[in-house]
C-alpha cells in the first residue's frame, strides 16, 4: 500500500479504523511533493510547517471523536483561493509577495472540517488561460507526458491530483478551468452550478462565470468534497440558498430509465479521432448500463466562445482594476507620477494574456461599443443558457467531450490565442448557462494521453452527473491507472 | 445680473445615509476614527472580497424616495463605474446606472413673492463612497499622500434634480428643503462641512424666450448654503460675460474656490471619463416588495410641511411662530412633548421659542440634551397657569431649573416663592401702602386711575413679588374706594 496513491474515502478508512495517523498522511504526501515537484512544477506553495500542525490537530481531533469527513485528509488548494496567512499569488507577478489575511469560504470550510492544507497549486495567471503556461511561476508539466500540457487554467490542480500530490484539490472554473485540465491529466473535476459553492475569496476572473469545484482521483471523492463546499454563504450575494442533497447517498442510483442527451453540435469536425472513439465508446457504456441515448441540439452552440471572450474579459478588465500598486501587490518604485505608477506596476505585473484580456474587456464595455458587444454578448448568453434548458426537457443529462483534442505540447498554441480559446468549445457553454459539468476520465489516445467524458446536468442537479459517473466509473477502469513518473 | 439672460440650475446631491455600518460590508461608519481602523476585506478591496447589500441602506433611500414624491423601482440594478483614483479601491464604485432605486420625484419650494414653484427629482440612486486622499501633512509624509478608506464603502444617496431652477436663491430654497427633508428623516446627520451632504450644480444661461438650454458647466466641491450661491452667481456672471464678448461657453467640470470666491476649470469634456459601466455580476438586482415600501411609509415620520400646517391650522400658532418650531425635528418634537403635557399650545410655543431657544443658543447645548426636559417646562407651566408663580418669578425658576436639573415645584417650594394668594396676608400689606402713601391716595381718589398701578407696585415689592397681582389689584380697588 502507498499511502499517497489512497483516495480520500480509503485514506478516511484507514484513519477511522487507527490504522494511520493524519501525521503520517501529511507527512507521505510532503514527501511525494518534495520528490516529484521539481519535475512537474505544479505547486506555488508549499505549506510543510503549517500543514504538520494542522496533521496533529487532525489526530487530536479524531482521538477526541470529532472525526468529520476531511478530518486529516491532505488537500491543496489552487492559487486563487484566499488563504489566511498564505501567500496568495493568483499565479501573478502582481501579487506574487501578497498574503492573504483572509480565508475563503471554500476554504474555511474544509479547514472547518479539519482537512489539511499541504499547499498552493499553479495556475494560469488570474484563470486565464488553458494550458497552465500562462503563470508568473512557470508552466505545469503533465504528469503523463511531461513535453505536454496539463491544461488550464487549474493545471497545477490536476497535475498535482494525477501525480498523487495531494489526495484531492480545489480549483475554479470559468470557461472549462476544472473540467479540461482534470480530462488532460485523467482525473475526476466537477464544476458545480453556478451559485452552489460561495465565490468569496476566490481571486476574481469573470464574476458571473467564476465557479468552484474540485478535482479528485474518482467520483465518490468528489462527492465527498462538494459535499463539504457546497451551500448558502451570505458573504456572496450570487450563493442561491438552496440545501445541498446528501451526494454520498445518491451515489449509487444505477442508470436505467436515465435519457442521455448527446448534443449535434458538439461531434463536429475539428473533433479528435481518439477523442471521438473513446467518447463514442462511453456512449455505448451507458447504454449498456441502461440508460437511453438521445439526440439533441444546442444550437446556439457556435456562438459560445465569441460570448464567453466577451463577457468574461468584460468583467475581467473590471475585476483587474484593483491591481494598481496603492494598497498591496507589486508597485514600480520609479515612478514619475500616480498615472505613471499605475502603468508601471501594472505592465511590470501583469502578463501577455492578462493584459489581452483586459484590452478586449476594455473595448467591449467603452461607450459606443457596450450594445454592439457586451449587451448583445449577454442577449446571446440567454439563448445558449435557454438551448441548455430546451435540452433538458428531453433528457436529464447531458453527455459530450470535454475538449476536441487531448493535451497537447508545450508551447504548441502559446501563439495563437484563438486556437488556444476554442481548447474550450465544449466547456464554455456550460459556464454561460450557469449550470453544472464534471469531467471523468474515459480512455486514452494513441499516444497515451488521457481523455475525459464531459457530463452535463441541469442547474442544480449535480447529484444526478455524479451519479451518472459513478456508475460509468463502476463499470470502467481509466480511473485506476496512474501515471509513471 | 444681465436681465437678458435666464439662468438654468439643476442639482445633483449626494446624501450620506446614516447607517450603523457600511453599504456593502459589516464595518462601522462612525466620522473621525483612526485612519484605516474601520476597513475589512471588502472596503479595502482585497482580491476574492464581496460586497453584500446593508438592507438598512436600501431602507433609507425607500424612505427618502418617498419624502420626495419618488417611484420606488421594484427591481433596481448595481453597476460598476469604473475609473482609477487611489481613493476608489476597486477600481470601481458600485452605483447604480440605468434602473436606479428612486425615479420621477419633486419637491415644493416657495419663492420671494410668496408663490411656489415645483422642482423634479430625475432620480435618486444609491451608491458607496470612495475613501478619503490626505497630502503630505506632516513633515513625515512631505511630498507623500496617504489613503484613508474608512469612509470608503460608506452608503450614499445620490439625487438628481431637473435643471428647474432658475436662479442661485432657488436652488438655495430646493437644497434646503431637501437638506431638512432628509434631516428629518432621520436618513442623514446633515453636515454640510464633514461632507454629510455634498452638493454639485449644473449652470447654464440662455437668452430669454429661447428653448434650448445654453452650454453647462458642472461645479464641484461647494460645502456650504452660502458657497453654493456664491458659486452659482459667480458662474453665472462668467458665462453671461463670456458670450457677451463673444465666447463660447464650454462643458466642462469647475472647481469651487472658497477663498477667491471663484470657479476654475477642472476638466473639459474631452478629457471626460469613459466609465464603462456595466451591471455588476456580483451583486443580485435589488427587489423592492410593495409590502416593503408600505411598511416603509407606514414609519415615515410628519414632514416639516405637514407640520407646519398641522401647528397653524390645528394649534393655532401664528405662521412665523410655525416655520421656526417645524424647522427642526428635535425642535418640534420638543414642542409636541410639551404640548401634549401642558395643553396650551401657545404658551408652549413661547416658552421654547423664548427661553429654551435663548438658553441652547447660549449655552451651545442641542435640544436633545436640554436639561429641561418637556416633563419639566410644562412642569413649570402648569404652575403659571394655577398660579402658584407669576410669569416673572417663572423666568427665574426656569433659569435655575436648566442649572440644577429641578423640577420646578422643587425650586418653588424650596426658596418659597410660592405665590401669595392669602386673602388676609395681602389685605395686611395693602393697608400698610394705603397707610403710607396718604398724599397719593387722595390724589387717586380725585380721579388720577394711572396711579393704582402706583400702589400694585408698591405692595408687589413689599411682598417681594409673591403676591398675586390679580388679587392684589382687586383688593387695593376695594380698600381705596372704602
Ligand atoms: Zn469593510
Amino acid at each position: 500500500m502507498t499511502i499517497y496513491d489512497l483516495t480520500l474515502a480509503e485514506l478516511r478508512d484507514l484513519l477511522d479504523r487507527r490504522e494511520l495517523s493524519a501525521v503520517e498522511v501529511t507527512t507521505a504526501y510532503l514527501e511525494r511533493i518534495a520528490e516529484t515537484n521539481p519535475k512537474l512544477n505544479s505547486f506555488i506553495t508549499v505549506c510543510a510547517e503549517t500543514a504538520k500542525a494542522e496533521a496533529e490537530a487532525a489526530d487530536r481531533a479524531m482521538a477526541a471523536g470529532e472525526t468529520k469527513p476531511l478530518t486529516g485528509l491532505p488537500i491543496a488548494a489552487k492559487d486563487i483561493f484566499n488563504t489566511a496567512g498564505v501567500l496568495t499569488t493568483c499565479g501573478s507577478r502582481i501579487l506574487g509577495n501578497y498574503t492573504s489575511p483572509y480565508d475563503a469560504t471554500a476554504i474555511a470550510r474544509i479547514k472547518a472540517q479539519k482537512a489539511v492544507i499541504v499547499g498552493k497549486l499553479n495556475m494560469d495567471e488570474f484563470a486565464m488561460g488553458s494550458s497552465n503556461e500562462n503563470s508568473a511561476f512557470g508552466a505545469v508539466r503533465n504528469p503523463w507526458e511531461l513535453s505536454h500540457v496539463p491544461g488550464g487554467s487549474s493545471g497545477g490542480s490536476a497535475a498535482c491530483v494525477a501525480a498523487s500530490q495531494a489526495a484531492a484539490a480545489l480549483g475554479t472554473d470559468t470557461g472549462g478551468s476544472i473540467r479540461q485540465p482534470a480530462a488532460y491529466c485523467s482525473v475526476v473535476g466537477l464544476k458545480p452550478t453556478y451559485g452552489r459553492v460561495s465565490r468569496f475569496g476566490v481571486v476574481a476572473y469573470a464574476s458571473s462565470l467564476d465557479q468552484v469545484g474540485p478535482i479528485t482521483r474518482d467520483v465518490r471523492d468528489c462527492a465527498l468534497m462538494l459535499q463539504a463546499i457546497a451551500g448558502y454563504d451570505p458573504a456572496d450575494s450570487t450563493s442561491v440558498d438552496t440545501p445541498a442533497p446528501d451526494y454520498q447517498t445518491g451515489l449509487t442510483r444505477d442508470l436505467k430509465g436515465l435519457r442521455i442527451g448527446l448534443p449535434q453540435e458538439y461531434f463536429i469536425d475539428g473533433l479528435d479521432d481518439d477523442v471521438r472513439r473513446a467518447v463514442e465508446q462511453a456512449t455505448t457504456t451507458c447504454r449498456n448500463l441502461g440508460a437511453e441515448i438521445i439526440d439533441v441540439s444546442l444550437p446556439h452552440t457556435t456562438y459560445a466562445v465569441a460570448c464567453y471572450y466577451l463577457i468574461a474579459t468584460a468583467e475581467a478588465s473590471s475585476n483587474l482594476a484593483r491591481y494598481d500598486g496603492v494598497r498591496y501587490g507589486l508597485r514600480a518604485d520609479q515612478a514619475a507620477n500616480l498615472i505613471d505608477m499605475y502603468m508601471q506596476s501594472r505592465a511590470a505585473g501583469f502578463g501577455p494574456e492578462v493584459k489581452r484580456r483586459i484590452m478586449l474587456g476594455t473595448y467591449a464595455l467603452s461607450s459606443g461599443y457596450y450594445d454592439a458587444y457586451y449587451l448583445k454578448a449577454q442577449k446571446v448568453r440567454t439563448l445558449i443558457r435557454q438551448d441548455f434548458l430546451d435540452a433538458f426537457e428531453k433528457v436529464d443529462v447531458l453527455l459530450t467531450p470535454v475538449a476536441p483534442t487531448p493535451a497537447f505540447a508545450l508551447g504548441e498554441k502559446v501563439n495563437d490565442p484563438l486556437q488556444m480559446y476554442l481548447s474550450d468549445i465544449y466547456t464554455i457553454p456550460v459556464n454561460l448557462a450557469g449550470t453544472c459539468a464534471m469531467s471523468l476520465p474515459c480512455g486514452f489516445s494513441a499516444d497515451g494521453l488521457p481523455i475525459g467524458l464531459q457530463l452535463i446536468g441541469k442547474p442544480f442537479d449535480e447529484a444526478a452527473i455524479l451519479s451518472t459517473a459513478y456508475a460509468f466509473e463502476q463499470a470502467t477502469t481509466w480511473h485506476q491507472r496512474k501515471p509513471q513518473l | 445680473m444681465n436681465e437678458h439672460y435666464e439662468t438654468v440650475i439643476g442639482l445633483e446631491v449626494h446624501v450620506q445615509l446614516t447607517t450603523r455600518t457600511k453599504i456593502f460590508c459589516g464595518c462601522s461608519t462612525e466620522f473621525g476614527r483612526t485612519p484605516n481602523s474601520q476597513t475589512c476585506p471588502v472596503c479595502l478591496g482585497l482580491p476574492g472580497a464581496l460586497p453584500v447589500l446593508n438592507r438598512k441602506a436600501v431602507e433609507f433611500a425607500i424612505r427618502t424616495g418617498l419624502a420626495t414624491n419618488c417611484r420606488i423601482a421594484p427591481r433596481s440594478i448595481f453597476a460598476r463605474k469604473n475609473y482609477f483614483y487611489p481613493d476608489l479601491p476597486k477600481g470601481y464604485q458600485i452605483s447604480q446606472f440605468e434602473l436606479p432605486v428612486c425615479e420621477h420625484g419633486w419637491l415644493d419650494i416657495d419663492l420671494e413673492d410668496g408663490g411656489v414653484k415645483r422642482i423634479g427629482i430625475t432620480r435618486a440612486h444609491m451608491e458607496e463612497d470612495a475613501g478619503k486622499l490626505i497630502h503630505g501633512e506632516t513633515p513625515e509624509t512631505a511630498g507623500s499622500s496617504l489613503v484613508d478608506l474608512n469612509r470608503a464603502c460608506t452608503p450614499l444617496l445620490e439625487i438628481v434634480s431637473e435643471p428647474d431652477m432658475r436662479s442661485a436663491d432657488q436652488a438655495i430654497a430646493y437644497l434646503k428643503k431637501l437638506h431638512q427633508i432628509v434631516v428629518y428623516l432621520g436618513v442623514c446627520d446633515g453636515n454640510l462641512e464633514e461632507g454629510s451632504f455634498r452638493c454639485d450644480a449644473n449652470v447654464s444661461v440662455r437668452p430669454h424666450g429661447q428653448k434650448a438650454f445654453g452650454t453647462r458647466a458642472e461645479l464641484k466641491n461647494i460645502n456650504s448654503f452660502r458657497f453654493i450661491k456664491q458659486a452659482i452667481e459667480y458662474e453665472v456672471e462668467r458665462q453671461i460675460d463670456l458670450i457677451e464678448s463673444g465666447g463660447k461657453v464650454i462643458q466642462e467640470t469647475r472647481l469651487f474656490d472658497s477663498n477667491t470666491g471663484m470657479t476654475r476649470s477642472m476638466r473639459g469634456k474631452e478629457e471626460a471619463h469613459d466609465y464603462r459601466y456595466f451591471p455588476d455580476p456580483d451583486l443580485v438586482p435589488l427587489v423592492i416588495s410593495q409590502e416593503w415600501i408600505a411598511e416603509v411609509r407606514a414609519t415615515l415620520p410628519e414632514l416639516p410641511e405637514a407640520k407646519r400646517r398641522r401647528f397653524v391650522e390645528g394649534l393655532g400658532l401664528s405662521t412665523y411662530d410655525a416655520e421656526v418650531l417645524a424647522a427642526d425635528r428635535k425642535l418640534a418634537d420638543y414642542f409636541d412633548a410639551c404640548v401634549t403635557l401642558a395643553k396650551d399650545a401657545k404658551s408652549c410655543a413661547n416658552w421654547v421659542m423664548g427661553e429654551v431657544l435663548r438658553k441652547l443658543k447660549e449655552t451651545d447645548t442641542a435640544i436633545t440634551s436640554a436639561p429641561v426636559t418637556p416633563e419639566m417646562l410644562s412642569g413649570l407651566l402648569a404652575r403659571i397657569a394655577d398660579e402658584t408663580i407669576s410669569g416673572k418669578i417663572a423666568k427665574t425658576v426656569f433659569e435655575q431649573m436648566w442649572q440644577n436639573g429641578e423640577p420646578a415645584d422643587r425650586i418653588i417650594e424650596a426658596q418659597g416663592l410660592k405665590q401669595v394668594t392669602d386673602t388676609g396676608e395681602i389685605e395686611g400689606l395693602v393697608d400698610q401702602v394705603i397707610a403710607a402713601h396718604p398724599e397719593q391716595v387722595s390724589e387717586y381718589l380725585s380721579g388720577k386711575d394711572k396711579l393704582i398701578g402706583f400702589f400694585v407696585g408698591k405692595v408687589m415689592q413689599a411682598s417681594q413679588g409673591k403676591a398675586n397681582p390679580g388679587m392684589v389689584n382687586q383688593l387695593l380697588k376695594k380698600k381705596l374706594h372704602g
